[in-house]
């Protein structure tokens, strides 16, 4: 399969490949794809103080063309607020990513993984927040 | 040798899907070249010279090829190759027997070209049993046997599985529909030239040959069709009434020779060539063994041609893994890399679990890989896989001790 320079410069040189401490308060985890479909996503989202994103780590077991929409969107989440971040679509990535009509659910599959990392940050801060009406 | 540098330049990465097709060898280019050049006659003219120096070619390649399998030169049938071979062993004799049995008893396994045409006929109102097979690849010979009825007009099971290298046991299988009074029909498009193969011993009434995967030309292929006890075929080709009024068109010379060259090469070479393969397979499956854990055969190795090794690498997808082997040329049993995102019904028919088929990839080794190749392939996979380990999750979570199947995957 032909690919475009940017997936497979993403493919070869993948940023931010690793894992944050998912206990922490401050990270959010998304899990997302199977490995009998052939492709599993962790993304994890780091958030500072100010609520802008200030580290991501991904790990991807899958095709080239996951394993670069998910370098890519570690990348395009940085510095962003969670609620920016929740605004990246699928298309997005397709399109820079020039992914091939058989390639588009690696997109998705990265666009779930944002939305369920930041959906597991929310659920801790909302638990923290709980935690701390209950003890005042 | 020089016949290496000619097949592989310096510059194009190392050839490891001998079972996808083989290069021709030289000395197959050498004899067919007078017949693309000056003895250009057709095979068919009788009234001059040209057409009996055609004829004659033509006629010598047919003994070639059936002097490899234990056939009768009068039994060998040209073809386009194993797929039209396939379609008119199967259809061939089910449409002319279709009044007295209207059964037929095939594996999941088998080609796709096969399994279409039991598809086919099927819709013509025959009835297909596919037989499973064991974890190893093998046909059971007793679910076989049990599988064969008085109604069943052909037994067709492939010689050599193209994606796991398995070798059924054809003897057996061909004892069998014998007693059965079922022709076995085979496809032995992996096996002739990679294995010995006797028709009379093994009792196959039909066998599918084909031409680019022996080191000869693509575009020609065989059909062996017993005629003692004779078996009839209808024909798909109708016309000048040659091959025996089974195939009709003007035989195309130049490829009937490389197709006898090509067989007799093998003929003569298939003993050695088999040790030293057998040898450099097992150099690299060691050489990938000692380095990298979780890795795992598919089919099995014992009754397996000498060219071939199937092996999933657990938590590294294989179209991920094939693209960064930019060196070597190898295929997958990955959904990722066909079309229908499902992966091999060959390694699902053996029990080889969907997350494990991902991982999965053919290599392929022939009569020109290098020692210094397969080295230079163990460095490049096992580089690879390391670095694609690094950033699995699946991986991940196996070294923490988690069990993969124990979470719930939304399955997409």
């Amino acid at each position: 399969m032909a690919y475009s320079e940017k997936l497979i410069d993403h493919y070869e040189n993948p940023r931010n490949i690793g894992s944050l401490d998912k206990s922490a308060e401050d990270v959010g985890t998304g899990l997302v794809g199977a490995p009998a479909c052939g492709d599993v996503m962790k993304l994890q989202i780091k958030v500072g103080a100010d609520g802008l994103i200030e580290d991501a780590k991904f790990k991807t077991f899958g095709c080239g063309s996951a394993i670069a929409s998910s370098s890519l969107v570690t990348e395009w989440v940085k510095g962003k607020t969670i609620d920016e971040a929740e605004t990246i679509k699928n298309t997005d990535i397709a399109r820079h990513l020039a992914l091939p009509p058989v390639k588009i659910h690696c997109s998705v599959l990265a666009e779930d993984a944002i939305k369920a990392a930041i959906a597991d940050y929310r659920a801790k801060a909302t638990k923290k927040d709980e935690t701390r009406e209950a003890a005042e | 040798m020089t016949a290496i540098a000619q097949i592989r330049r310096n510059d194009q990465p190392i050839y490891l899907d001998y079972q996808a097709t083989t290069p021709l060898d030289p000395r197959v280019l050498e004899a067919m070249m007078p017949y693309f050049t000056h003895k250009f006659g057709n095979p068919h003219s009788r009234s001059h010279s040209y057409g009996w120096e055609a004829e004659e070619a033509v006629e010598k390649a047919r003994a070639q090829i059936g002097k490899l399998i234990g056939a009768d030169e009068k039994e060998v049938i040209f073809t386009s190759g194993a797929t039209e071979s396939n379609n008119l062993a199967i259809r061939g004799v089910a449409e002319f027997y279709k009044d007295r049995r209207n059964h037929i008893v095939t594996t999941v396994t088998e080609h796709k070209c096969v399994l279409d045409t039991c598809r086919h006929l099927e819709q013509q109102g025959f009835t297909v049993t596919y037989l499973p097979v064991k974890q190893d690849g093998l046909v059971d010979l007793d679910v076989l046997r049990a599988a064969v009825t008085d109604k069943t007009v052909v037994v067709s099971i492939m010689a050599v599985n193209n994606e796991i290298g398995v070798i059924q046991p054809l003897a057996e299988i061909g004892k069998i529909c014998r007693e059965k009074g079922a022709f076995f029909h085979t496809d032995a498009a992996q096996a002739v030239g990679k294995i010995p193969l006797d028709v009379e011993a093994m009792n196959i009434d039909l066998m599918s040959i084909s031409g680019h995967k022996i080191y000869g030309p693509k575009g020609i292929g065989a059909l062996y069709v017993r005629r003692k006890p004779r078996v009839r075929l209808v024909a798909m080709i109708h016309g000048g009434g040659q091959e025996r009024g089974f195939r009709s068109g003007t035989l195309p010379t130049p490829l009937c020779v490389g197709l006898g060259e090509a067989c007799e090469i093998a003929l003569k070479e298939m003993d050695g060539e088999a040790k030293r393969l057998t040898k450099l397979r097992d150099r690299m499956l060691k050489g990938l063994q000692a380095r990298l854990p979780e890795i795992y055969i598919n089919g099995d190795l014992e009754h397996r041609i000498p060219g071939n090794l199937n092996i999933s690498f657990a938590h590294v997808e294989g179209e991920s893994l094939m693209m960064g082997i930019k060196g070597l040329s190898v295929s997958s049993g990955s959904a990722c890399t066909s079309a229908s995102l499902e992966p091999s019904y060959v390694l699902r028919a053996l029990g080889v679990e969907e997350e494990l088929a991902h991982t999965s990839l053919r290599l392929g080794l022939g009569r020109f890989t290098t020692e210094q190749e397969v080295d230079t392939a163990v460095e490049e996979l096992v580089h690879q896989v390391n670095k694609l380990r690094a950033m699995s999750p699946l991986w991940e979570m196996a070294q923490e001790g988690i069990d993969i199947k124990s979470i719930e995957w939304a399955a997409h």
